[in-house]
């Protein structure tokens, strides 16, 4: 008799730690975060005209057997603002060449920004329509991919990378797919 | 000087809660009286002081006063005046003094409505709900003081979210809040009942008509926020069960199962830990509620931006509360008696069957929408659950409740007879099969979610009738007047209520059956043909409104060749904010709505718009005002109210008439 | 001044004269309304409280001009979700799709309905037999009758 009273309580108790600890948890998530399904899968094949020579193509391909990274930017957004110093050191410091991909932007707009605040990129992929952005899964500008020597995709950072993920994820990963084969 | 006032005032008021939690619970005790006695005159006290600081708020938007963060946030010179007053709730810190001052209100209400219960139970109720108010005050002055100073003060103010600006907003959140926090009252009563050892039929009693108007207010407080999304976010959606719309729903669905599970107490001194167990729940869903709005765990449309640090001591507070009250529970629990027996079938069983289906439901919105929560904390991807799976899961869930809403009023206590209640009720169900056919073949063309939907509303009509009729079986023709005036106002209550019930699932199921949608390119003259309205787009200019300009349209709807209505739908774009915001233009009749709104500009004379022709819509929110006024109707039966009956009462409970009582 | 209003009456009149039946919106209604509801049912990621359908983002526009042209170039509904799908994850779909992860979510209510209802048969079958009756005392029937008397018809 007093287990049965016991029970119903005890159940609800137990379910209710149950919702306050996921809860806690939860506290410390972004639910924002949209994690990438692309990670470890082969980033897709794509040909773009290049933002500085437009009578030239960039692709995919042209990369292979090396580390690099993929910087999603553009001039309209204001977030790629505060990332770019951190962009521009890490490209300046040689361990790793950083693609550019100008999404939904217009020519003009795109190189007078890098004109203005400086040019980190080998190259600059443009993407005017936004369908390789689509296809990489771009829903938040600025996105930079870490993508190894045979065209897969290691990391997607979302927002502005700050010099500390630099420090923490992007340069390990960037060692340690050197070191592969 | 005026902010200062208000700030002074809440530490005032928590000093009191202090106080109002401590003395008058010692008090009943040790049976103190003087300390007992301090119990009323401090939660008076205390609600004064409230209101009294939320006052000082509202003062410093009407006065835009500009060296407050918190009305630099959230107002503007340029924004009216009646909006000016509703910025006041319109972040977190000012809802928060909001929901502290309903909880104050309801104090005071307890402290005056409460002259024939016991004084220590009077102190208990309020003790406890002075330990609710010391957690909301402590969590205003230590995290989120609406009156932080903003030095120098701004020039001018941020404005207030134009999706806000808007009537609702006057009306929305206080109602919500006010049965939210109504709950409170419930919890209380139970916490201090469980704290007494006494859980008797005369508590249920004085419980049951509180209960009832927080869960009254609570409908009618969600049926206006539905009401609202409807008519101001250009879509004629109307529910979109977002996290924070499952937040307040989910204490509904509990409050129904309480305020049923209080009838069966009230009247047969059953399920009385059931009902504690109920009322924590609520009250503890209520709590949950307030959590997911500001601490940004879920993404929600009316979340408000807080940063998580602030949700931790929310969370420590729900899990203090929730915590203490299931273990004041389990250890009381135990000092309860069972109650009076029921068979199978009884109105007793029924009403447990009902109670658990809501909870099952209750439980079913609680799951989908903590579940994206719980796979990313365990790392295991991250999903959506919107109104599909809502939709799919809930449906089904809730309609046997539905369909035992018709044979619950006809059951009698203790023991009915099945077979009894099938011969009554065949001629109901065959009309509600029969209505089921004809009304969705009548609207336009056979649908079986229309078909069950109309069923179920009939059915729950239908049985009512019977129900209605039966009360003048054995009453001679003239004394049916007699007999109308005799019925308790519960009855009606409950009636009225149900039926609202029916008319909430009639609207449903026929705007969802049957709603019509065009989307159509229009040139200044052009006409636009939808059900069996014309709509001629007359005219397109331009409008400035006090904080706003806009392009208005001129919409002529005529049928055949009589002019219905003339319509106005607005494209606006609010100056302070640069926000485009589109105002839907509806004519709303009881039967249907012509909802029209502007799309995109294709030249300056030319727009998309989009009409929309929605059958019994407002039956909806109709079916939630009946709820509304059936569930105040209850409440106020007078058997409540007079205070000899309930000295008679407790004297009938006393003498032991009543089984249950003298455990 | 005279060439001015000249110029507004034939603009006036040759507006009227163009006043027509407005064309729907959209150019193919019927494909619009299959994609229409296929973005009902896709979450917004930038807003991410709006379906693709509601939703006025830069990439909810972009999403949406791509449903129509796959819808058009004769691609299912579940193809188009399944490419969603593989670019932004489940996250996109506000109708989680059962999986392994989504088991106890599907399941779950009817699982917990199904205990309910078993509970609540275990629980009045056994309250039953707990509860017994207790019979009145002669005083106690006396008052039984005054109050039935008093109360005649109430439900």
């Amino acid at each position: 008799m007093l287990r049965a009273r016991f029970l119903l309580p005890l159940a609800a108790f137990a379910v209710f730690a149950a919702v306050i600890a996921v809860l806690g948890v939860g506290l410390t998530l972004d639910p924002r975060l949209v994690p990438s399904p692309l990670i470890n899968k082969p980033a897709p094949a794509f040909t773009l005209p290049e933002l500085e020579h437009p009578d030239k193509t960039f692709s995919k391909k042209d990369m292979l057997g090396k580390v690099w990274l993929l910087n999603v930017w553009a001039s309209w957004c204001v977030s790629c603002r505060e990332e770019h110093s951190t962009v521009l050191a890490l490209s300046s410091s040689g361990v790793v060449p950083v693609i550019g991909l100008n999404y939904k932007d217009e020519r003009a707009d795109g190189l007078r920004y890098l004109a203005r605040l400086g040019n980190p990129y080998q190259v600059i992929a443009y993407d005017h329509d936004g369908r390789v952005g689509i296809n990489f899964g771009v829903y938040g500008v600025p996105e930079t991919y870490v993508i190894d020597k045979t065209g897969v995709i290691r990391y997607k950072c979302i927002g502005p990378v700050t010099p500390q993920i630099v420090r923490d994820k992007i340069l390990p990963l960037v060692k340690e797919l050197n070191r592969n084969a | 000087m005026i902010p200062e006032l208000g700030q002074f005032a809440l530490v005032l008021a928590l000093c009191i809660a202090l106080v109002q939690s401590i003395v008058p619970l010692v008090g009943a005790a040790r049976g103190n009286a003087a300390w007992i006695a301090v119990a009323r005159p401090a939660a008076q006290a205390q609600c004064l002081f409230i209101v009294f600081a939320f006052g000082c708020l509202t003062y410093a938007f009407v006065s835009n006063d500009f060296s407050v963060i918190y009305v630099a946030e959230h107002s503007n010179t340029e924004l009216p005046l009646a909006y000016r007053v509703a910025a006041v709730w319109g972040g977190h810190e000012g809802s928060l003094l909001l929901w502290t001052m309903m909880l104050g209100l309801w104090m005071f209400a307890v402290s005056i409505f409460s002259r024939s219960l016991p004084e220590e139970m009077v102190a208990r109720v309020l003790g406890v709900m002075g330990m609710i108010a010391i957690g909301f005050l402590l969590f205003m002055l230590l995290t989120s003081d609406p009156f932080t100073r903003l030095l120098p003060a701004a020039a001018n103010g941020r404005d207030l979210n134009p999706l806000l600006q808007d009537p609702g907003m006057v009306f929305h959140p206080p109602m919500l809040y006010m049965g939210y926090v109504g709950f409170s009252v419930a919890f209380a009563f139970c916490m201090a009942a469980l704290i007494d050892g006494r859980l008797d039929a005369t508590w249920a009693r004085w419980m049951r008509p509180w209960t009832t108007v927080a869960w009254s207010v609570l409908t009618l407080g969600i049926a206006l926020g539905s009401a609202w999304s409807y008519y101001v976010l250009g879509w004629g959606g109307w529910w979109f069960w977002d996290p924070v719309e499952n937040a307040s729903f989910m204490p509904w669905l509990v409050g129904t199962a309480l305020v049923h599970s209080l009838a069966v107490t009230e009247k047969r001194g059953a399920f009385r830990s059931w009902t504690v167990f109920l009322a924590i729940l609520a009250f503890s869903l209520s709590l949950l509620g307030t959590f997911l709005v500001r601490s940004g765990v879920l993404t929600s449309v009316h979340a408000f931006a807080v940063d998580p640090k602030r949700g931790i001591f929310i969370l420590a507070f729900l899990a203090v509360v929730v915590g203490a009250s299931f273990s004041l529970f389990a250890w009381r629990a135990s000092k309860v008696g069972l109650g009076g027996r029921f068979a199978m079938v009884s109105r007793e069983s029924m009403l447990l069957t009902n109670n658990a289906l809501l909870l099952v439901a209750a439980g079913a919105v609680l799951l989908g929408t903590l579940y994206p929560l719980v796979l990313d904390a365990l790392n295991l991807g991250k999903i959506s659950v919107g109104p599909p799976y809502f939709d799919a899961v809930f449906v089904p869930l809730i309609a046997p409740a539905l369909f035992l809403m018709g044979i619950g009023p006809l059951a009698r206590w203790k023991k009915a007879s099945a077979p009894d209640l099938a011969l009554r009720l065949r001629w109901a169900l065959a009309v509600s099969f029969v209505a089921a056919i004809v009304v969705p073949l009548l609207m336009g063309h056979w649908s079986s979610m229309v078909g069950f939907g109309i069923f179920l509303a009939s059915w729950i009509t239908a049985s009512s009738l019977v129900s209605f009729k039966a009360q003048f079986a054995h009453v001679p023709k003239g004394q049916v007047v007699a007999r109308l005036a005799q019925l308790p106002r519960s009855y009606y209550g409950m009636i009225l209520a149900h039926l609202g019930v029916a008319m909430f699932i009639v609207g449903v199921a026929l705007v969802k059956g049957y709603e019509v949608e065009s989307d159509v390119r229009m040139d200044v003259g052009d006409t636009a043909h939808l059900h069996d309205y014309t709509f001629r787009f007359a005219s397109i200019d331009k409008v400035n409104g006090p904080n706003y300009t806009a392009d208005r349209g001129t919409i002529v709807v005529t049928r055949g060749d009589k002019h219905v209505v003339t319509l106005h739908p607005e494209k606006r774009v609010y100056t302070v904010q640069n926000m485009p915001m589109t105002e839907a233009a509806i004519d709303a009749g009881f039967f249907r709505h012509l909802y029209v709104a502007l799309g995109d500009p294709l030249s300056p004379t030319s727009w998309v718009v989009r009409l929309y022709y929605k059958p019994f819509v407002s039956w909806i929110w109709g079916g939630c005002l009946l709820m509304g006024i059936g569930g105040l109707l209850a409440a106020f039966d007078r058997r409540y109210r007079v205070r000899a009956r309930a000295a008679a009462a407790r004297a009938v409970a006393v003498a032991g008439l009543n089984p249950t009582a003298a455990r | 001044m005279l060439k001015l209003l000249a110029l507004l009456l034939a603009l006036f009149l040759a507006g009227s004269a163009l006043a027509k039946e407005a064309a729907p919106a959209s150019p193919d209604p019927a494909l619009e309304k299959r994609a229409v509801a296929l973005e009902k049912q896709l979450r917004c990621l930038v807003c991410q409280n709006e379906t693709i359908a509601d939703s006025r983002a830069e990439l909810a526009m972009d999403l949406k001009k791509e449903i129509r042209e796959k819808l058009k170039a004769g691609m299912s509904e579940k193809q188009i979700k399944q490419y969603l799908v593989a670019r932004y994850g489940d996250f996109v779909l506000y109708k989680p799709p059962v999986m392994a992860t989504t088991v106890p979510l599907w399941y779950g209510p009817f699982a917990l309905l199904l205990a309910a209802v078993a509970g609540l048969f275990y629980y009045i079958l056994r309250r039953r037999r707990s509860v017994a009756a207790q019979p009145l005392s002669e005083a106690e029937q006396a008052r039984v009758r005054a109050l039935l008397d008093s109360s005649e018809g109430q439900p």
